[in-house]
C-alpha cells in the first residue's frame, strides 16, 4: 500500500495551492464581509480547466480522476470555503449526474460548455420540506405534449442564481412499492431563463457566504420532453448517486478549511506571545496542534480514499459517507480550536480563522447531513 | 516557425540555499521552480505559439531531476521537452553551459531562440548571448515586447530610461524579462497529458560540434574560491530624531565609515 501521491498529482496540487494564493486568498474576506459572488475567479478558473477537472476531453473536460478534482477543492477552500463550494456543487452536483445519466445529446448541449466553464451548473433536490426527507417532494412535473411542465419550488440552492443549467428533481406520478403507494421522482435539466423559472429570496447565511444560495421556484415552467435526465421514475436514484459523489466534493471542502485553520494557527502561535514567549512554547498549544494535524491528516486519507473509490468502483457510498462524516467534523472541530488559540484575535473578523470557523458549520449539514452519514454507515454494516 | 526556449530549474528561494563542498549549489537537495526570466520567455513563445502556430521546445540542462520543470512547461502548452544531462557536465560556469545548450540546440531545427535574460541564482544574463554566438546568429537581450514580421522579428528592448526597437532577420535569440508578461498557469488535463509524453534526454555524446575542454566543471574558466548563504544582519540601529538633526546625524554616520 502506497501512500506517496503520484508527481501528476502532486504538480496538480501546486498548480491548485498557486492559484488558491495568487488569486483565491487575496479575495477571501472580502467575498465573505460583502457577500458577493466571486465571479471574476469564476471566470479565471474556467478558463484553467478547473470547472471541468473530472469530465473527459472530449465533453470538454480535462480528463483528470476524482482524486485531482479532489485536491481542487481542498486547495481552493484553504484560503476560502466559498471558491470551494462552487466548483464543488458545479462539478460534482451538475456535471456529473449528466455525465452519467445523460443522453448523448443533452452531454454536447449542457455538459461541454458546463465543463468548459462557459456555463456554471447547480443542483436542485432540498424543498423547504424535504431536506434529509428527500422523498418528501412537493415539486411536481406534468407531461403536456412535447413539454413537461413543472410547479413547485427549491430551496437552499448552492450557485442559486448564478448558475445557467439546473438539474432539479421533481414528483412524476405514484408507483406501487412493496404494496405501497410512493412518489415517483425523475430528474431533469432546466435552463436559466425559462418563463415560469424564477428565483426567492437570497438566503443570509452563517457562512460560505460569497456562494449565491437562492430559493428556485417555478410556475407552470415548461420544458422539452427530451430534457428528462435518465429514465423517468428513476430520479432518486440519481440523486442520491449524484450526492455519493458530492459528498466527495464537501468532504474535500471541509479537509480544505481544516488544513487552512491548521496552517494559519502554526504560523500564529509562532509569533504571538504571552509571558514572555511564544504561544507555541506552551504545552497545550503543542498538544492541541499534534492532535489537530493527527486529525486533518485522518480526514485527508478518508478523503483521498473515497476520491479514489469513485475512480474504480460503482459503489462508493460508504467510503463517501465516511470521509464527509469525519472531514466535516475535523473542520468544525479543528477552526474551532483554531479560534481558541488565537484567543480573542480568532474572534475578530479580521482574522482568517473567524470566518473558517463560520464556513466549516455547514459542512456538516449540506449534502447529507453527519446524521445521515451515519445512518449510510450503520446500514451497510447492518443489512 | 519553431521556437527552443532555454529554461532552468533554479533554487526556491523561499526555501534553504545549500551548497556541495566545491561550492557550488546542491541542486538535487534544494526546493525549486522554473526561473521567473525563463518562463516569461516560455509564455513568449506559446502566445506566438497561440498566434502563429508555432512549435514550442523546451530545452534544459540539468540534474535527472530538472525533468520537471520540462513537464511543467509541457503543462503550460510547450510541445516536446528536452533533457540535457549527464555527469560530465556538472558543475558548469556560463561558459560551459553555453556551449552545452549550443551543442544541444545545433540537433534542432529552429527559428527562434528564447532564453530567460538571466537566472535568479547565477545573476550572470550571460548564458542566453553566449549561445548566440556559438550559434552563430543575432541576440536581442532585455526583450520586453516580442512580434513577428514575415521573417523578421520586431523587439521592444528595454534599455534604463527608454527602449530600443530592434528588427532582426530569424533565427536569432532573444533573452526575456519577467516584466515581459504574466505566464500562464498549467492545466489540470495539460499536467497529465505532459505526464504521458516522452521527453528526449541527451547525454555528452549527443552534443554536436562541442569540446570536451569547454564542458562541466573543468570546461569551466570560472573558478568559485568561496560560497555562502547570505548573512544574517543586526537588527540595525533605530534612532528618533527630528528632520534636521537626522540628517547631520546621517551625515557624521556617513563619514565615521569614510563613504562621504
Amino acid at each position: 500500500m502506497d501512500f506517496t501521491l503520484s508527481k501528476e498529482h502532486e504538480m496538480a496540487r501546486a498548480l491548485f495551492k498557486e492559484f488558491a494564493e495568487k488569486e483565491v486568498k487575496p479575495l477571501a474576506q472580502e467575498v465573505d464581509e460583502t457577500e458577493v459572488f466571486p465571479r471574476e475567479t469564476v471566470e479565471k478558473m474556467a478558463k484553467l480547466g478547473f470547472l471541468g477537472i473530472p469530465v473527459p476531453k472530449e465533453y470538454g473536460g480535462q480528463g483528470c480522476d476524482p482524486l485531482t478534482y479532489a485536491m481542487c477543492v481542498e486547495e481552493l477552500s484553504k484560503v476560502c470555503g466559498t471558491t470551494g463550494v462552487i466548483v464543488s456543487a458545479h462539478t460534482s452536483l451538475c456535471c456529473d449526474p449528466i455525465m452519467t445519466y445523460g443522453t448523448e445529446e443533452q452531454k454536447q448541449k449542457y455538459l461541454i460548455p458546463l465543463a468548459k466553464g462557459e456555463k456554471l451548473g447547480a443542483f436542485g433536490l432540498t424543498e423547504p420540506g424535504a431536506g434529509t426527507d428527500a422523498q418528501g417532494q412537493q415539486t411536481k412535473a406534468v407531461l403536456d405534449g412535447d413539454e413537461w411542465v413543472l410547479n413547485g419550488s427549491k430551496c437552499f440552492i448552492t450557485n442559486g442564481k448564478e448558475a445557467d443549467v439546473y438539474v432539479i428533481f421533481a414528483i412524476t406520478g405514484t408507483v406501487e412499492k412493496r404494496g405501497r403507494m410512493t412518489k415517483e421522482i425523475s430528474a431533469f435539466i432546466v435552463e436559466k431563463g425559462t418563463p415560469g423559472f424564477t428565483f426567492g429570496t437570497k438566503e443570509k447565511k452563517m457562512g460560505i457566504r460569497g456562494s449565491s444560495t437562492y430559493e428556485l421556484i417555478f410556475t407552470d415552467c415548461r420544458i422539452p420532453k427530451d430534457n428528462l435526465l435518465g429514465q423517468q421514475g428513476k430520479g432518486f436514484g440519481i440523486a442520491m448517486h449524484t450526492l455519493d459523489g458530492g459528498r466527495i466534493g464537501i468532504a474535500s471542502q471541509a479537509l480544505g478549511l481544516a488544513e487552512g485553520a491548521l496552517e494559519t494557527t502554526i504560523q500564529y502561535v509562532k509569533e504571538r506571545k504571552q509571558f514572555g514567549r511564544t504561544i507555541g512554547a506552551f504545552q497545550n498549544t503543542q498538544f492541541q496542534l499534534a492532535d489537530m494535524a493527527t486529525k486533518v491528516q485522518a480526514a485527508q486519507l478518508l478523503v483521498y480514499k473515497a476520491a479514489m473509490a469513485k475512480a474504480t468502483q460503482k459503489v462508493y457510498s460508504v467510503e463517501a459517507a465516511m470521509a464527509k462524516l469525519y472531514a466535516a467534523e475535523v473542520a468544525m472541530e479543528v477552526t474551532t480550536k483554531a479560534v481558541q488559540l488565537h484567543g480573542g484575535y480568532g474572534y475578530i473578523r479580521e482574522y482568517d480563522v473567524e470566518r473558517m470557523m463560520r464556513d466549516a458549520k455547514i459542512t456538516e449539514i449540506y449534502e447529507g447531513t453527519s446524521e445521515v452519514q451515519r445512518m449510510v454507515i450503520s446500514g451497510s454494516l447492518l443489512k | 516557425m519553431k521556437i527552443v526556449v532555454c529554461i532552468k530549474q533554479v533554487p526556491d528561494t523561499k526555501g534553504g540555499v545549500k551548497f556541495n563542498p566545491d561550492g557550488t549549489l546542491d541542486r538535487g537537495a534544494m526546493l525549486t521552480i522554473m526561473n521567473p526570466d525563463d518562463k516569461a520567455g516560455l509564455e513568449a513563445a506559446l502566445r506566438l505559439k497561440d498566434q502563429y502556430d508555432a512549435e514550442v521546445t523546451v530545452v534544459t540542462m540539468g540534474l535527472p531531476k530538472a525533468e520537471e520543470v520540462l513537464r511543467e512547461a509541457m503543462a503550460m502548452g510547450a510541445d516536446k521537452g528536452v533533457l540535457v544531462t549527464d555527469r560530465v557536465l556538472g558543475g558548469a560556469d556560463t561558459w560551459a553551459t553555453s556551449t552545452t545548450l549550443a551543442g544541444a540546440i545545433r540537433n534542432l531545427d529552429y527559428d527562434l531562440i528564447i532564453t530567460g535574460r538571466q537566472a535568479i541564482d547565477g545573476d550572470t544574463a550571460q548564458v542566453g548571448p553566449q549561445i548566440s554566438e556559438h550559434l552563430n546568429i543575432p541576440v536581442i537581450s532585455y526583450a520586453q515586447d516580442i512580434k513577428i514580421e514575415g521573417d523578421s522579428v520586431i523587439v521592444e528592448r528595454q534599455y534604463e530610461d527608454r527602449y530600443h526597437v530592434v528588427k532582426a532577420k530569424m533565427p536569432c535569440l532573444i533573452t526575456a524579462l519577467s516584466e515581459l508578461n504574466e505566464p500562464r498557469y498549467m492545466t489540470p488535463g495539460g499536467i497529465f497529458d505532459a505526464y504521458k509524453q516522452e521527453i528526449t534526454v541527451w547525454g555528452r555524446a549527443d552534443l554536436k560540434d562541442v569540446d570536451d575542454a569547454n564542458l562541466g566543471l573543468k570546461g569551466s574558466p570560472t573558478k568559485i574560491a568561496k560560497a555562502s548563504d547570505k548573512v544574517r544582519k543586526g537588527a540595525g540601529e533605530k534612532v528618533t530624531l527630528d528632520p534636521d538633526e537626522s540628517v547631520s546625524y546621517i551625515v557624521d554616520k556617513l563619514k565615521v565609515k569614510h563613504v562621504i
